[in-house]
């Protein structure tokens, strides 16, 4: 994989008109995207919409058909997957999880668990954890590699509203002091969209791209979810040429920049 | 020492142990106990192979083993309905090499030993075989270790990270092809998934980390190869089955035991 100069013009990482096919079907489709250090992205879209195959394009676990992805040199990910389907025959202490794949010593990792939210539980089964509990295991795994960017795939499955809520205000904690990029796939669309800088509506390809207040109000966005806007203030303009007359070849302008921290977010 | 044969026996049951209880961690924890069950069986047909061209035992089990494991392998990765083809395999294996084992001149009386294993007649040659593979095996296992575990806990975890999960299949692809080589003529072709699962799965209750549970299970299937080897003298009964007799016994102390601890 072509690797990108350190935090240069072109971001974190980056995808240049990707096709990901799985047999003959085509999921994904001149999919243009990119990260740059330090701000909130998320990707929505319906069920089927290709949001988790475009996040594991970005991994590289996925192969492209068409286009390419491309990485900065040396960039740490850290990962927080949909799910850990825990088989109850692996015993598995949150402490020894931790230290997978790369060993942290004792304190590195009580500090992480602290962090996010969860301190003291080192000792428990993997597998006794409730849902919540584990979703912030795998976040303090995933910042133990000091990662520049985080990935998360639909990482509020299963939580209730409060829970969702506090995942997400965690998520813009951690960006805060940190500075990591975050990357993230969802459908809780109001609560993760307020807490996003920058919105992508996929589905199968990019419907629309921008601050959450205006893909909320694209017709794009309004014609796959049937939605209005509600609670998410947008300071920046979206600038939006997409034409559905011309799917395949469309182009998005989004030369806007967002530096973190300077703009308001509204939390609902 | 090696002079007395019970002495070997007692060595390579532990030897064996050695292998299959970290292998065999994996084996239940990614649930590829029938993989394993097609593995083994397939080591008669190599058995029959290695003495029809006069190649050496350990090496024809361990190649038409290896070519077993790849085969399966291979069509999980393109989506055949495991269940169905691993239970094809898996018992095709094992009647193609008896029917070829009978065209092979004064291997059918040893049959059995093939099938269930001949502990009590290890010879030193056979003995140093088993110590040699174990210790392959565990040092393998030992280098992948975290690599292992992080890919059988989540595979897009492992690729995220920067590793390869097919290349962690392919250790333990491996190192299941060598255990087979090695436990044949402990417990026989037809118990060496038994050997790979039942200290495991005892070790489990006992557990609270992955390693302390490929530690418990060495340790088990060390006490049942001993303890098994003992039934066999006494009682004038085959040392394979013995064996996971009383690693079955041992399962189904701790499971009762594990049951009670945590519920």
């Amino acid at each position: 994989m072509p690797r990108l100069p350190r935090g240069g013009m072109m971001g974190l990482i980056r995808a240049d008109n990707i096709c990901v096919r799985f047999g003959g079907a085509e999921v994904l489709h001149d999919v243009t995207m990119a990260v740059k250090p330090g701000e909130i992205v998320t990707i929505v879209g319906p069920n089927g919409s290709g949001k988790s195959t475009l996040l594991r394009a970005l991994l590289g676990i996925v192969p492209v058909a068409q286009g390419r992805v491309q990485r900065a040199a040396g960039l740490r990910i850290g990962y927080v997957p949909q799910r850990l389907a825990l088989d109850r025959s692996l015993p598995m202490t949150v402490r020894r999880f931790l230290s997978l794949p790369v060993r942290v010593s004792d304190a590195a990792a009580s500090r992480s668990l602290a962090r996010v939210g969860v301190p003291s539980v080192e000792a428990l089964q993997m597998a006794s954890l409730s849902g919540g509990q584990l979703q912030r295991v795998l976040l303090a795994r995933a910042l133990l590699s000091d990662p520049q960017l985080l990935v998360l795939d639909e990482p509020t499955q299963g939580l209730d509203q409060p829970g969702e809520a506090g995942f997400y205000q965690l998520i813009e904690d951690v960006r805060a002091t940190s500075g990591v990029a975050v990357l993230m796939v969802s459908h809780d669309l109001h609560v993760v969209m307020a807490a996003s800088d920058r919105v992508i509506c996929l589905n199968g390809h990019v419907c629309c791209e921008g601050t959450p207040h205006v893909v909320s109000s694209a017709p794009e966005y309004r014609a796959l979810f049937g939605l209005g806007t509600k609670g998410a203030l947008a300071l920046y303009q979206h600038v939006h040429d997409h034409d559905h007359m011309h799917d395949h070849d469309h182009s998005h302008d989004h030369s806007h920049d967002h530096p973190p921290h300077t703009h308001d977010h509204s939390h609902v | 020492m090696f002079d007395d044969f019970l002495t070997r026996a007692a060595l390579a049951g532990v030897g064996l142990s050695l292998a299959t209880g970290p292998l065999g961690s994996f084996v239940v924890w990614r649930r590829m106990a029938y993989f394993g069950d097609a593995t083994a069986h397939a080591a008669i047909l190599g058995v029959a192979m290695a003495l029809a061209t006069d190649l050496p035992v350990g090496f024809g089990i361990m190649v038409v083993s290896l070519a077993m494991a790849v085969t399966v392998a291979t069509l999980a990765a393109k989506g055949w309905a495991m269940d169905t083809t691993l239970g094809v395999l898996a018992h095709s294996a094992l009647a193609f090499g008896l029917v070829a084992v009978s065209f092979v001149p004064g291997v059918r009386t040893d049959l059995s030993a093939w099938l269930f294993g001949d502990i009590l007649a290890v010879s030193r040659g056979d003995l140093a075989f088993v110590w040699g593979g174990a210790v392959v095996v565990l040092a393998l296992l030992a280098w992948r270790w975290q690599a292992l575990l992080t890919a059988t806990l989540n595979e897009d975890l492992a690729h995220a990270s920067g590793l390869n999960p097919d290349r962690e299949r392919l250790v333990l692809t491996v190192a299941l092809a060598i255990v087979v080589a090695v436990a044949i003529k402990v417990v026989g072709a037809l118990l060496i998934a038994a050997m790979l699962i039942v200290p495991a799965a005892a070790a489990r209750g006992l557990s609270r980390t992955p390693e302390m549970m490929a530690g418990l299970a060495i340790l088990i299937g060390a006490v049942s190869a001993l303890g098994g080897l003992q039934l066999s003298l006494w009682q004038d009964t085959p040392a394979g089955p013995s064996v996971i007799v009383v690693a079955a016994l041992i399962f189904a102390g701790t499971t009762a035991r594990g049951r009670k601890l945590t519920g």
